[in-house]
Formats: structure tokens, sequence, C-alpha cells
């Protein structure tokens, strides 16, 4: 009776469609490879291979376990950020084989002026020489220690350094404080800013001359109750002093 | 697909291969059930990471960079970039704003040997550097042109692309808004910058980050408040490249001006 309902033509394209439907499941279990799909329209396994990528560069704390005396000279300068490798390139080789692989050196007059060089694009306050006319043909290290430069002449204002903060000040309403007014600078801090910082302001009472409400500032300051604003933040857990908003 | 093997032996040969089978295998399948989450096995990672715990970004702060280019050299030897110019997985570019307003950009063999002085008579209103990579966006374009399923958004926020199943088709190179790719000239594979995703792993930063020497790259994660990126969104006023095209791009710019695209 089933076959009263099933119209015969249909029977052969039944089958074909069946055979058509295995052929491609075969296909797709040859084709699509193992793991495609598990997370996502692509191949988990992947995401291992490319993480097995060797490393060439070992990263500062590589450096540090050995070269404790130089990452302590360096520590305290103007170079204190500057890791190891940027100067001396990949250094993995190295680690893993001190005594065969050597990092690189750079002693020539080339590698320093492609920080220190004179470029107009330079953030201003960045030490900078006109690489042809400084002391032509000497080697830079003939003069400076790369580990703990020093600066020719000592910066006066704090924006030669602080370009980002100082541009921030400037269009704030805390544009006419001086940096001094929140931060006690010790004179060592123009000559080695590392070793010799500038301190930060801890507790509440920096702001509070001019923004408590029994402030004595002379001026409009936006003022608030001390004793119950803000309980056991700082001030600068919340507002960024350095551009403060408004409300 | 059916198993029905069985039905040829005794019933009671059947349960006994039936049991043994189950014994071998039940703590296999009690461990996969306690342990796989919604994943499965197979890709599980070693060491206990878990790449649902992670979502990568970077920060660059443009007031910092000095141009240096030692990110650039320094991501070609991580990741066997060709030496060559024009094939790049991170690259710096100078932009020039002349006192006409107009925007100069430019990027030779990608800032890794310096940049050349300007012609005297520029009228430099302002200048500045800016590194560009791979943006690693939520809804990049290269994930969805790629036709093959090469280019995929990892589960911890990293754009990567298999290189074994890619077949090279540059679809994803024309679709990336920011030029990110390349295709790699001996492979015949799409490239980019993968944020160092094997240095990720191992808890190293990007080489790139590693050697900037001013610091102006800034990495970490999306949503961890002890995150250096956390602070670096959170007290600066931060910038995406094309934002209006809508792919959500993970690279964050601090002291980017209109000019920068
Ligand atoms: S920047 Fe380009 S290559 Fe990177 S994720 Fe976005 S679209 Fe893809
Ligand atoms: S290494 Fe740092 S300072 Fe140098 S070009 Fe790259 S981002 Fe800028």
């Amino acid at each position: 009776m089933f076959r009263h309902k099933f119209p015969a033509q249909l029977v052969p394209l039944a089958v074909l469609f069946v055979l058509a439907m295995t052929a491609l499941l075969v296909a797709r279990a040859f084709l699509v490879p193992e793991t495609f799909g598990d997370y996502g329209p692509y191949r988990a396994n992947s995401v291992d291979e490319i993480a097995a990528q060797p490393i060439v560069y070992a990263g500062a704390k590589a450096c540090e376990d050995c070269h404790d005396d130089i990452v302590a000279l360096k520590s305290d300068s103007h170079h204190q950020g500057v890791a190891c490798e940027a100067c001396h390139g990949p250094a993995a080789g190295h680690v893993d084989a001190p005594d065969e692989v050597s990092p690189q050196i750079p002693r020539g007059r080339g590698y320093c002026p492609l920080c220190h060089g004179y470029n107009p694009s330079r953030p201003s306050g960045f030490p900078q020489i006109l690489s042809d006319r400084h002391n032509p043909g000497r080697p830079c290290i003939a003069c400076h220690d790369p580990h703990a430069p020093t600066l020719p002449r000592t910066p006066e204002e704090c924006d030669a350094c602080h370009r980002e903060i100082a541009n921030d000040k400037m269009v704030s309403p805390h544009t006419m404080l001086a940096c001094t007014q929140c931060h006690s600078v010790p004179n060592e801090h123009l000559l080695s800013p590392r070793s010799a910082r500038a301190l930060k302001p801890t507790d509440p009472g920096t702001c509070a001359p001019c923004h408590s409400e029994s402030g004595t500032a002379k001026f409009e300051a936006p003022t608030i109750n001390f004793e119950s604003h803000g309980e056991r933040y700082l001030c600068w857990d919340c507002h960024y002093p350095h551009h403060p908003e408004a409300n | 697909m059916t198993n029905s093997r069985p039905e040829s032996r005794s019933p009671g040969m059947a349960r006994r291969t039936f049991l043994q089978n189950l014994s071998a295998k039940l703590p296999g399948l009690i461990a996969f059930f306690a342990l796989a989450k919604p994943g499965k096995a197979g890709a599980d990672e070693p060491g206990g990471y878990d790449p649902e715990q992670h979502n990568y970004a970077m920060g660059i702060d443009i007031h910092k960079c000095i141009g240096c280019g030692r990110c650039a050299d320094a991501c070609k030897s991580e990741n066997n970039v060709p030496r060559d110019e024009h094939f790049f997985r991170s690259w710096v570019e100078r932009y020039v704003v002349t006192t006409d307003r107009e925007a100069h950009v430019d990027s030779p063999n990608g800032g890794i040997d310096g940049f050349p002085a300007l012609p005297d008579d520029t009228d430099i209103l302002r200048s500045f550097f800016v590194p560009k990579l791979c943006n690693h966006c939520v809804k990049a374009p290269c994930v969805q042109v790629c036709p093959v399923g090469a280019t995929f958004l990892s589960r911890d926020g990293v754009v990567l692309v298999d290189e074994s199943y890619c077949v090279g088709c540059r679809y994803c190179i024309q679709a990336c808004p920011y030029g990110a790719r390349y295709l790699h000239p001996e492979k015949q594979v799409a490239d980019k910058c993968t944020f160092c995703y094997h240095r990720l792993r191992e808890g190293l930063l990007p080489a790139c980050v590693e050697v900037c020497p001013t610091q102006a790259r800034v990495f970490g994660e999306i949503g961890h408040k002890s995150s250096p990126l956390h602070r670096f969104l959170r007290f600066n006023e931060i910038t995406q490249l094309k934002p209006y095209l809508n792919t959500e791009p993970k690279v964050y710019y601090a002291g980017a001006d209109g000019e920068v695209i």
C-alpha cells in the first residue's frame, strides 16, 4: 500500500539521493581535518601548532639571572626601562648555550642615533643629537656608558620628560598648578631621575586645601565633604589628578 | 556509521565484551565529562592554560614613541618575517602634519633603519610616530572573508592564521582595512601579527613590547584590573583606527589625533 502513494519515478531519485549523501559524507570525513570545528570554523589543533613556534627573544628576566651587576647599574639609570635585547638583539640562543652563542653588541656609531639622532617627530624632551656634528668619528661608547648614560644638560622643566602629562594638564582645570604643588621633587631627580624619584602624594590632604568644604582656596574650585566622600579610597583612585573631570 | 557487529556472536559474548570495553573506557569517560568543559577532548591546553580566561589586547602611546623601529625589527626576528621591504607584521609610520593641515605619512622599511631627515623647507605643524600592526579585530573582516576557515579568532581573543590550511587566495589581505597582512613569499600563505602568540603562552610579552625602549607599547588583557592595559585604557584618551568600520579593533591608541587612520 505504501507503493501506491509513493510515485515510482521517485525511487531511483531517492536512491541517487542516498548515494550522493553517502558520497558527500565520506568525502567530508576525508577532507575536513581533524579538530576542525571543535571551537569554531577552524582547526583547533592549529592553535597549538602556532603556540609551538620557537622563541627568539628571551625576555628581560632571563638576562637578570646572570648579569645582575649590569641590571643593578642600569636600573638606576635613564636606560632603566630599556630591555637588554633592545640593543643586544635576540638572546634566547645565548640563554640556552651561553658559551656558544653571543648576542650582538652594537659598538658602532650607527646604532644609538636610531633613538637619539635628532628628528623633529620625536618628543621634544627626548635627548637627541645631530649625529653628523656630535663628535664625528668617535663611537658613542667612548664617552657614554650605555648601561648608565648621563644627560649633558639638566632639564629645567618637568615637561621635557613628562610630555604626555604636561599635555593633559595643559587642557585641564589644573593647568595653572605647578607640578611641585603636589609632587615633592628632590633636586637629584633632575640628574638621576630613576634613583631619586619625584614623590607622589600619599594622603588626601593634598587635595583638601582646595577641594574640601572648609578649604582655603581663594578661587572657585569644586568642593566636597572629605568626611563622607570617598571613604577608604584615595582621591586619585577615582579622579585623574592631571586632568580631573569637572563634576 | 552504526556498530552492529555483536549480533553475529552470542548475546553473552556481546555483553561481556561490552562490559570489558566499558570498564576500560569508564575512567576516561568520567574524566572527559568532569574535566572537559564545553570544549572537546584532544585540544585541551596543557599546563592549565585556559584560553577562556584571556582576552589579549595592546595599547600604544603615541606620545612616547620615538620612531626607533626596534619593535618592527624585533618582530621580524621573532617571527621569521622576510627581511625585504613590504613584508611586515608590525611597522612604524611617521606622520608629518604641515601648516597647511596636510598629513604626510611615510614608513621607509617600516622604520627599521630610521627615518630620513625631512626637506629643509617643510613647514611642520605637528609630527609624530604611529606604530601599527594587526588590530586583532573582534569583528574581523579577514575572518569573515576567508573561504576555508584558515583565519580565525581564537578563544583568547587573538586573530590567528592556520598556515597549513591557508590556500593563499589573498582575500583576507584585500579585506583588512588596516593593511595589516602580507602574503609570505616563500610559504605562499597569508601572514600577520599574532601578538606573538607563542610567547604569550609562555608568559612572555610580544617581542615588540619587550624591546620598546620607551614603553610606548603596553600589552595586557581586557577586563583584568591588574593588567597594565587596564590602567592605560583608564588614564588615557583612547582612539582606535577606523572605528566607523565597526571592526572593533583591539589595538588602542593614546595621543592619536584626527590625522591618524
Ligand atoms: S587588523 Fe586586519 S588582519 Fe588584523 S584582525 Fe583586523 S581585519 Fe584581520
Ligand atoms: S620600539 Fe617603541 S619607541 Fe621604538 S618605534 Fe617601536 S613603539 Fe616606537
